[in-house]
């Protein structure tokens, strides 16, 4: 059993959207609405400012609140890597994956259902990364199987310090942040 | 100090979650009216009130019908994808409590229904001469109309407390995540209902009873309003700062001047008057609960948006 995830570089993001461009082309996200997005994550107080740079993403969640709470059945986890997905002809747009989602990861589709990040599946059934991945031109984004120890994913696990967003929350995120 | 900045800006997220509006919170206000009033007939069924000809449990079952019908169609026109609505009634998921809404919300009509049938509509029963048949085989068992008041009551609450367990599922939303969010939405539907009941109750004896109940529902109301606060404000920092939204916050005006004064404490001093017989039965007090219990309703769905665990993100 496999089990996909992404390992983000803060120290080599640079926030140039370019995860952002390659996913809305590759699904062809509607205008005005984003799977992956960037924050620049300020902290301090003059002169010692420390930014940080993040693309986020839904978080494929170990744990995940949106599938469970999920009414029609439309939410669910994909049968390899435990990826987080929408059917979209069983969802009603309740709303409620929406709200239960703590990285607000979640939107309504201008054609009435739930969207997000799929990991772009179509691609890693394929054995290609995910666009975003693929396009990044500081190569910050790494995915794989994270139970694969001889995996990239894995020997970054190994060796950096890491964290995810709101661990707090007890999602289990799976998207793993360098720092 | 620490700021964020996002790129996402989404509809309905950005810069703060607004996914629910005012249909929901009509729609769990109705729901717990319609659940407190299911609990309130059947305990007038089960003391034998329905041998009445002006009991209150006769009547209420048809106002209940259209009244959950009401709170039903404000739910279907929050949906962004309406056709699909079936969907909620080709599954049923254990872990979804709107899921369980779903099914609850379906299998309370045939309990109405079955109050409805102790004493039809006239109208109803002219065209459908069999409901005065079936009407009196019902009132001839003294069990069957046990087995109907069971079943509102235990209906009743069951919605009354779905409609709280639906939104304190919601981890990720601080000033939803207690339990005590189903007790107070069960306690407020009861007192919302019998301010209702009373109001158009005929029977003297009865609104003396409701007046009375309104009371121990209000101050019942007013108790875990306070637990619920507690709870929050002892717990971690998001949840202090979703709790201190109702209590100092943008939304503290309209939860302290129309939710605890005008809607529970105005009310509780009333209520004792009328039941003292100090001053005449007034419609006043019932009103003010109703319109406090909508008000409580709108003020928990959009605080409760508002409220999260990511610090405060600006969107550029």
């Amino acid at each position: 059993m496999a089990r996909f995830g992404m390992v983000i570089d803060t120290a080599r993001c640079v926030g140039c959207m370019d995860c952002v461009t390659a996913c809305k082309t590759e699904n062809s996200v509607p205008e005005g609405f984003n799977r992956d997005w960037i924050v620049y994550d300020t902290v301090g107080t003059l002169p010692g400012l420390h930014l940080e740079i993040r693309s986020e993403r839904c978080n494929h969640c170990d744990n995940p609140p949106c599938v469970y709470c999920c009414p029609c059945g439309a939410s669910h986890i994909h049968e390899r890597g435990g990826v987080v997905l929408v059917y979209a002809y069983k969802c009603s747009g309740c709303k409620a994956c929406i709200a239960a989602c703590p990285y607000d990861a979640r939107f309504i589709h201008p054609e009435g259902y739930a969207d997000k990040c799929t990991f772009c599946i179509q691609r890693v059934e394929q054995g290609l990364d995910p666009a975003c991945v693929a396009v990044c031109p500081t190569r910050c984004m790494t995915f794989g199987d994270l139970e694969d120890p001889n995996n990239d994913v894995s020997r970054l696990l190994q060796s950096r310090r890491y964290y995810t967003l709101l661990t707090e929350a007890g999602t289990r995120p799976q998207i793993y942040y360098l720092t | 100090m620490r700021e964020l900045t996002t790129t996402r800006n989404n509809p309905m997220i950005d810069p703060s979650l607004h996914i629910w509006g005012g249909e929901i919170a009509i729609y769990l206000f109705l729901g717990g009216l319609v659940a407190g009033i299911m609990m309130i007939s059947g305990y007038f069924l089960l003391r034998g009130r329905h041998k009445e000809v002006e009991c209150s449990c006769l009547r209420m079952p048809a106002l209940n019908i259209v009244l959950l019908s009401l709170g039903m169609l404000a739910l279907f026109l929050d949906l962004e994808h309406k056709l699909y609505v079936w969907r909620m009634y080709a599954t049923f998921k254990p872990a979804s409590p709107m899921s369980w809404g779903a099914w609850i919300l379906l299998l309370v009509y045939p309990a109405l229904a079955a109050n409805l049938l102790i004493k039809p509509p006239e109208r109803l029963s002219a065209w459908f001469p069999f409901l005065s048949r079936l009407s009196g085989q019902l009132n001839a068992s003294q069990g069957a109309i046990r087995a109907i008041a069971a079943l509102n009551m235990a209906l009743g609450a069951m919605l009354g407390i779905y409609t709280g367990i639906l939104l304190s599922a919601f981890g990720a939303r601080p000033l939803w995540n207690s339990a005590a969010l189903s007790i107070l939405f069960l306690v407020s539907g009861l007192s919302t209902a019998a301010a209702l009941v009373h109001l158009v109750a005929r029977d003297r004896h009865e609104r003396e009873v409701l007046a009375r109940a309104d009371i121990g529902f209000l101050a019942a109301e007013l108790l875990v309003i306070l637990l619920f606060l507690i709870g929050l404000l002892s717990s971690t920092s998001v949840h202090i700062e979703a709790a201190q939204s109702l209590i100092s916050g943008p939304y503290a005006p309209v939860f302290w001047v129309f939710v605890i004064g005008l809607g529970i404490v105005v009310p509780l001093v009333v209520q004792p008057l009328v039941v003292s017989h100090r001053i005449a039965h007034t419609p006043v007090a019932p009103i003010l609960v109703i319109t406090g219990g909508l008000i409580l309703r709108y003020v928990i769905v959009f605080a409760g948006q508002a409220s999260h665990w990511a610090p405060m993100a600006v969107s550029r």
